[in-house]
């Protein structure tokens, strides 16, 4: 039994999938409080696919892009939970999550953008199998404008950038699932997906008091 | 559950990661992973570092600290986690490991405050805390001072800081000094070869007409801005700064101010016995001050050892022991972090 999340939006997303397809797919209701909710989350899929945590065998988890604090909750949370569990821990981009759902009713080449806030996307490309071509990088989008469709909020948030967004909106624990199950993209460490630095300012020589 | 159940703490309020194990009051591991290194370059510590630094750390940290203990993780009878106060971001990250651990092991999960840890922590050293204590707590984040009646439920603010903490002033005074960061050890370092009446640096909130509002409170803001103007005219009239005697005389100061209040709540409660914790605890002239002051008064004086004074996982396994021994409610697992958590919520709900 493979248990599938991603925190890389401001939603948290848990699926279980059995081999066969996903059998319990849960969304979190409040906003950014993803400390909150995974974790229960988590023990209310087990508890309605009627299942115990020992019978997880695997964790799929969404290493990003997306806002850090939320990211890092799922990483931690995977990590940890694989340690305790011994069972192995996959990491999928979050931008390819989506691109796996959109790409068959697509059928030609197109752009996953995420909200990186800060008026920026995350972005990636991919061809019309749902491959990544190139990416995922951080930009503003008037610097990554494309006619292609582009799937996720990034597409929907900067229309004049993006003028054909389309399918899904974000990631789902449920494609993440089939993601790993099915190796539908490329499978990689859980590492946070950051792409960006911290904000930190080297210091100043001390002001002067007088 | 026993009274002496096997506990696995994890702090990551701050810069250290911590994971502690204990069994009832008996310390079995203290692992700590520090990025102090990663922020010394910024002269303090960086928010997003520290949370990074937290989630690289976090599983080997486990694994080590259960190494040295010996012991199998499912053999753990409850998690306890700092919820709060703290930085928000780091602290999320040691909650979510905290419920991940719970929730792979079927254990319950205890939230606490990171201050009442503190106090907590001396436990394992000294033994059981006495009844009530007066704790003084003084770090770089903190600078407080509590009425301990019960470690588990009962901790009542006596004062605080209303600026900067006791840690923070050794840290920019350091910087001042050209002393690196974090500037505690290196300052408590220097002023052992220096003079600690070379300057008479002002006892912050201690004029009559201060104690009547802030007796038990502390200001360091006033002392710093006093060491910079004193380094400041010095260098302007071309004369060399005496590094060591400024550094023992700043650190008089904090050490004065802090014993003085302290063994004033001490005495007006009738209280006697004064736990010093938190990083500055490790400072040898405040340790002095205080046995010596204390004694004096008939106050006994309980200091952990530095490594257990900084933060660390052990001091939260510590009280989460506690909290079991007594039988208190495990927090839901929808618990959060509180990066202002009061003081007086010792186990969040
Ligand atoms: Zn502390």
């Amino acid at each position: 039994m493979l248990l599938a999340f991603d925190t890389a939006t401001p939603l948290v997303a848990v699926a279980l999938h059995d081999g066969e397809d996903v059998v319990v797919e849960l969304t979190s209701e409040r906003p950014m409080k993803h400390g909150e909710q995974l974790a229960p989350l988590i023990a209310s899929a087990l508890e309605q696919a009627g299942l115990v945590r020992q019978d997880l065998t695997a964790i799929a988890v969404g290493v990003g892009p997306g806002p850090f604090t939320g990211l890092r909750v799922g990483l931690v949370t995977a990590r940890t939970l694989g340690f305790v569990l011994e069972v192995p821990v996959y990491g999928v981009c979050s931008l390819d999550v989506l691109a796996v759902e959109a790409a068959s009713a697509l059928g030609t080449d197109f752009v996953v953008a995420t909200d990186a806030r800060r008026k920026e996307v995350y972005l990636a490309s991919y061809d019309a199998t749902g491959a990544r071509l190139d990416g995922p990088v951080v930009s503003k989008p008037a610097d990554v404008a494309s006619d292609l469709p582009v799937v996720g909020e990034g597409g929907s948030l900067y229309p004049d950038a993006f003028p054909h967004a389309t399918g899904p909106q974000r990631p789902s624990a449920g494609w993440l699932a089939r993601t790993v199950a099915e190796e539908l993209a490329e499978i990689v460490d859980p590492e946070p997906l950051y792409l960006r630095r911290p904000d930190a300012e080297l210091p100043r020589p001390p002001k002067k008091v007088s | 559950m026993s009274d002496e159940p096997l506990v696995l703490g994890i702090e990551t309020s701050c810069d250290e990661t911590g994971v502690g194990i204990v069994r009832g009051r008996t310390l079995l591991a203290d692992a700590v992973a520090s990025s102090v290194e990663e922020h010394a370059r910024f002269g303090g510590v960086v928010p997003e570092v520290a949370s990074r630094a937290h989630l690289e750390a976090m599983v080997p940290t486990i694994e080590r600290a259960c190494e040295t203990a010996g012991i199998r993780l499912r053999d753990v009878d409850a998690i306890a986690v700092t919820s709060g106060p703290g930085l928000a971001g780091a602290l999320l990250v040691g909650v979510a490991a905290a419920k991940a651990l719970a929730l792979g092991l079927g254990k319950p999960i205890y939230g606490v405050n990171h201050l009442a840890s503190h106090v907590a922590v001396d436990q394992l050293e000294h033994g059981p805390l006495p009844e009530p204590c007066l704790a003084m707590l003084v770090s770089g984040g903190h600078s407080s001072l509590l009425r301990v009646e019960d470690v588990t439920s009962g901790v009542q603010p006596m004062g605080a800081t209303i600026d900067d903490a006791a840690g923070e002033a050794f840290d920019k005074v350091a910087r001042l000094l050209g002393l690196p960061f974090p500037g505690g050890p290196h300052i408590d370092r220097v002023a052992r070869e220096g003079s600690s009446v070379y300057v008479d640096f002002p006892r912050g909130l201690s004029s009559r007409r201060d104690l009547e509002r802030h007796r038990f409170d502390f200001s360091f803001s006033g002392l710093k801005t006093a060491v910079a103007r004193w380094v400041e005219a010095r260098e302007r009239s071309g004369e060399p700064v005496p590094v060591a005697d400024v550094a023992a005389s700043f650190q008089e100061a904090v050490c004065d101010v802090l014993v003085r209040k302290a063994l004033d709540a001490a005495t007006s409660e009738g209280i006697e016995d004064l736990l010093i914790g938190g990083g500055v605890a490790a400072n040898s002239r405040l340790r002095a001050v205080a046995e010596e002051r204390a004694s004096k008064l008939g106050i006994r004086v309980r200091v952990p050892r530095p490594g257990l004074c900084t933060d660390n996982g052990a001091m939260v396994a510590a009280l989460g022991a506690e909290m079991v021994a007594r039988g208190r409610t495990p927090s839901p697992l929808d618990l959060p972090a509180d990066s202002s958590l009061p003081v007086t919520e010792v186990l969040a709900g």
